[in-house]
């Protein structure tokens, strides 16, 4: 056993779209091992064809759903399709339940989406550390559009915004105080909105109360000319998922034509390079700074020291020990 | 005058108690503790050392009452077992209806009084045995019926008449009972003298058995349809079997399983009465079943205190005036999540107390397990072991003499009181949660189910909740000595042909146009499906054809499950 | 605090056929999860088809098919069949569910890695599935 292959031998099979290579590339970027940096680094420069699309709302807000509908409707119009969900980790055994396949259930054996589920594993901001690796891997795959659809907290999914072509903030009626929910911050973040489970009588006061909400906003026309839509679709019936269609085609478009997409190009660009950046020292700490956190929090245990002055020696430690 | 001499009675009684726990329990418990510190239900009701008429002073006697007398906490008859005993009902079903057949005319012999039929999961859930989601499946854990004609095998030469017969199946129900009746009406039997039931209860499909086909909304309304079907021709049948069973198999505690199943009542009643029906005339028809489980006295006391707690609320919730629709009926089967594959001939004993349980809390039929059901479908002997069990408590052990035995040991009366009080609480909390489809939608019940299936398997594994032979006493490996239920490939095959026949020899365009005509019936809320379906059948549709057809205008349901 | 490169070990956890008894995975899925795993659960009602190329797209070290049906002969060979198809067969396939001793026997021959029956204790089956990615070693 262990014919460990490794990660860059994968590479050529991954352009070629082949499903296990495909798999066993995210598992590689997910484990963050220095090894498979050189094979995502040549992953990235295969990578800018697809439209990617970040989906996040409220949860219940019926985003699975939705995704697998608009699956289908990209299907039928003969482009494949990559997912990536996201789902959050347990804080105390860092384990995870992802249960997005199950409402994706009549894709699965469609060789045309490629579904993939991934725990956040303590990483903030709606998406797990790899996600974006992940979405790298299926657009140099080949797929069309890739979506990411995001945990789903409501509050503090911003990062998609910063990684995404387009987002979409779904919203549903029936979650008592959704509207509250998303107001903080998530409804801005949106190139479209979409009110879910519009097959439900009480739908029409969720779409009028988004309406007036984002009449009173001053957001719902971007500066490239975008205006911002509100769709209203149910994942039951099918109902409104070509118009939505329709609007992500339409930002695409309408990114490119007004030279929007070169900024948000250069936006992800940096929120990778960040992201990274990030990564890295959090891992370097990690690795190399048990013992040091571990003395420094007994320290501020007993009084002796308090969490500025404590980072600021951490710091120093680490600054002395990266000097060549 | 009275009064004081009882006040003084209950008095001196609490003095005594209090002297006995100082002086006799003290010096005993200074020489050896007790085994535990604090005792439970395996429900997790705290259990007192001892009971006392201090414990039980609080229970207004009418609540207790007489056997067959509102609230029916001590039976639903008045003279219970001493009349007609139970009746022994063992689940029977695998293969083609000609096998099955040949099953219950065993049964019938070997002394069975009523018949229950198990189906196939194809069958359970609405698809023909030739459809791709059958594979492998067709006449596995049951018989398959796909048309009229195997109904006609599947009751060949016995008499409906006499005897009565169950049917567990769910969202498929109302085809199989639309069967039923065109097969009745063939043989000329007369439909008011049938009796037995159809399980049809969906709500606890979406809780816990996970056996559907469309959304709650029209499943809701063909149980419906088939209460109000009944109350009309068949005045001796039960259209529904209001389950708890699956609840307490998917892992709800005891009592969850009863309030849980008391929350569904509730809807099925509303929506029938919602038609316009009143509720004397159905509700005396309704029926129910429960699982037996291990804890001996716990189980007695619950199904006491599911009497009394439905009589409540037929009476003061729905203003029923008959009795017959205050008095729980109900179906018992010793709990198939006890049994166990190690030293499995245990099993026996198992069942036996959890039977003897059952009696004692009054069960109006029973089905007891085979002891080789954790390896796969009962064989013919393990069945006729089952069905000796009851019969050695019904004629041996003279429990059956006595209406409600129990009935006044001061524990099993404060246990019963407890389970009224707590089932009670439950429901108020649903209705203030806004009702039953509404937390069914939202996953409570199936949350608190996981909830409570997860820390019965921590109890397990930490010894808490013994299991002789998995966690006490175990051996081991033990030499297989045990013949399973064989399974004939071949009879699936049959199984299709047969399926493939009848297709061919209708009147298609009469199945079809009657196909147009069930969806139309579909749409329209206020009429009831099953005229049209009793029709359909008589012309050779097949289940899947029906099912099929209706999930173009109810389309399909699909959960998100919790953990 | 978890070490940044230690990878969870991937379960796919699988209902296939149609009968929905739950009980089992759910508690196996918590307690998978419990134990540091990620679990992907495809809900109820599965065909080989769906499950397997799930298992290979979702790159898990397990595939977990719990069946109380008796469908077990004609479920586990299509999926390793199918697995092997799609270069999956790395994936070690675990069973579950009521089956008799015989079909057990049966399985284990045809290549399923472990089959864990009602009342096997939570703890017996998080360590079956590590001795099972142990076993199989780096991929």
């Amino acid at each position: 056993m262990g014919r460990a292959v490794p990660p860059l031998a994968l590479v050529q099979q991954v352009l070629e779209g082949r499903l296990t290579a495909v798999a066993r590339m995210i598992t590689h970027a997910e484990s963050g091992e220095e090894a498979c940096h050189e094979a995502l680094a040549e992953i990235y420069r295969h990578t800018g064809k697809a439209h990617v699309v970040g989906i996040t709302g409220v949860p219940g807000s019926g985003k699975s759903a939705l995704v697998t509908r608009l699956c289908k409707a990209l299907r039928a119009g003969g482009r494949s399709v990559g997912v990536i969900a996201v789902d959050p980790s347990s804080p105390f055994s860092g384990g995870s339940i992802l249960g997005d396949r199950i409402r994706m259930n009549e894709l699965v054996t469609d060789p045309g989406v490629f579904i993939r589920s991934m725990a956040t594993r303590g990483a903030l901001g709606g998406l797990a550390r790899a996600s974006l690796s992940g979405v790298d891997i299926l657009d140099a795959a080949g797929y069309d559009v890739v979506l990411i659809e995001t945990v789903g907290v409501g509050q503090d999914e911003i990062d998609v915004v910063q990684a995404v072509h387009t987002t979409l903030v779904v919203s549903a009626p029936g979650l008592g105080d959704d509207i509250q929910a998303i107001k903080a911050g998530v409804l801005e973040i949106a190139d479209i909105h979409v009110v879910g489970k519009c097959d439900r009588s009480d739908a029409h006061r969720t779409v009028t109360d988004l309406k007036n909400m984002l009449a009173m906003g001053h957001r719902n026309s971007q500066g490239y000319g975008w205006q911002v839509p509100l769709i209203p679709t149910s994942s039951v019936s099918g109902e409104g998922i070509p118009e939505l269609l329709t609007a992500i085609d339409g930002h695409l478009e309408a990114l490119t034509s007004s030279g929007e997409l070169e900024q948000r190009r250069r936006r992800i660009a940096q929120t990778r390079l960040l992201k990274s950046a990030e990564n890295i020292l959090r891992d370097q700490f990690q690795r190399h700074h048990d013992r040091q956190i571990s003395e420094l929090t007994d320290r501020m245990m007993s009084g002796r020291t308090h969490p500025h002055a404590a980072a600021q020696t951490l710091l120093n430690q680490f600054r002395s020990e990266r000097k060549p | 005058m009275k009064e004081t001499k009882e006040a003084q009675t209950i008095g001196n009684l609490a003095e005594q108690l209090e002297a006995w726990e100082g002086r006799e329990v003290a010096g005993f418990l200074a020489r050896q503790p007790e085994r535990k510190e604090q005792f439970a239900t395996l429900g997790g009701f705290p259990v007192k050392r001892v009971y006392t008429a201090l414990d039980v002073q609080d229970i207004p006697l009418e609540d207790v009452g007489l056997p067959g007398r509102y609230p029916f906490t001590r039976g639903p008859y008045p003279t219970m077992y001493r009349g007609r005993r139970w009746t022994m009902r063992q689940i029977a079903g695998y293969g083609t209806g000609a096998d099955t057949n040949k099953r219950f005319k065993y049964l019938i012999q070997q002394g069975q009084t009523g018949l229950s039929t198990d189906f196939d999961m194809p069958t359970l859930m609405g698809y023909d045995s030739d459809h791709a989601m059958s594979g492998g499946e067709v006449g596995r854990g049951g018989v398959a019926i796909d048309t009229l004609s195997d109904m006609e095998d599947l009751f060949a030469d016995i008499d409906l008449e006499e005897i009565s017969v169950s049917m567990t199946i769910n969202p498929s129900a109302w085809i199989l009972l639309a069967m039923y009746v065109a097969l009745a009406e063939k043989r000329g039997f007369d439909l008011n003298r049938l009796s037995g039931t159809i399980q049809a209860d969906m709500l606890k499909e979406y809780m816990a058995q996970k056996e559907w086909i469309y959304p709650i909304a029209p499943s809701v309304r063909i149980v419906r349809d088939c209460i109000a079907y009944c109350a009309q021709r068949m005045k001796r049948y039960n259209p529904v079997n209001i389950c708890g069973y699956h609840i307490n198999e998917a892992g709800a505690s005891p009592l969850h399983e009863l309030a849980f199943t008391l929350a569904n009542t509730i809807v099925y009643v509303e929506e029938v009465v919602k038609t316009g029906m009143p509720v004397d005339q159905f509700a005396p028809r309704l029926s129910f079943f429960f699982a037996c489980g291990s804890d001996f006295f716990e189980e007695a006391a619950r199904f006491r205190a599911v009497r009394r707690v439905y009589a409540t609320i037929m009476r003061e919730r729905f203003g029923a005036a008959n009795p017959a629709s205050m008095r729980l009926r109900f179906h018992c089967q010793t709990a198939a999540a006890t049994l166990t594959r190690p030293q499995y001939k245990v099993n026996i004993v198992r069942t036996a107390l959890q039977a003897l349980a059952a009696v004692l809390g009054g069960a109006q039929s029973l089905h007891t397990n085979g002891m080789d059901e954790a390896f796969s479908i009962p064989t013919e002997e393990a069945m006729k072991i089952a069905l000796r069990t009851q019969q050695v408590i019904a004629e041996e052990s003279n429990v059956a003499n006595v209406v409600d035995p129990l009935g006044g040991s001061y524990y099993v009366e404060k246990l019963t009181d407890q389970y009224v009080q707590a089932i009670q609480a439950i429901l108020q909390e649903v209705d203030a949660r806004g009702g039953t489809v509404k937390l069914i939608e939202e996953g409570w019940f199936q949350r608190k189910i996981a909830e409570d299936a997860y820390e019965t398997a921590l109890r397990k594994q930490s010894g808490e909740k013994p299991v002789i032979g998995v966690n006490r006493y175990v051996e081991e490996e033990e030499a297989l000595d045990l013949e399973v239920h064989p399974y004939g490939p071949k009879s699936a095959e049959r199984q299709i042909e047969r399926t493939r026949q009848v297709r061919a020899n209708r009147d298609e365009p009469a199945v079809q146009e009657l196909l147009g005509r069930l969806k139309a019936v579909a749409r329209d809320e206020t009429q009831n499906i099953l005229p049209v379906t009793v029709e359909l059948v008589r012309q050779g549709a097949s289940m899947g054809d029906i099912v099929e057809t209706l999930k173009q205008v109810w389309g399909t349901y699909r959960e998100t499950p919790v953990f | 605090m978890q070490a940044p490169n230690t990878q969870p070990i991937r379960v796919m956890i699988a209902k296939v056929g149609l009968d929905g008894h739950d009980r089992g995975v759910k508690i196996v899925a918590r307690c998978l999860r419990d134990a540091g795993m990620d679990v992907i659960y495809t809900g109820l009602h599965r065909t080989p088809e769906e499950v397997a190329l799930a298992a290979v797209q979702e790159d898990v070290d397990i595939l977990g098919i719990s069946i109380l049906s008796g469908a077990q002969m004609t479920v586990f060979p299509r999926v390793l069949e199918l697995l092997r198809g799609q270069h999956g067969s790395d994936i070690a396939v675990v069973g579950g569910g009521v089956m008799p001793d015989e079909d057990v026997v049966e399985l284990k021959r045809m290549g399923v890695s472990e089959v864990l029956l009602q009342d096997t204790p939570p703890q017996a089956i998080v360590e079956s599935m590590r001795r099972l990615v142990r076993e199989r070693g780096p991929r």
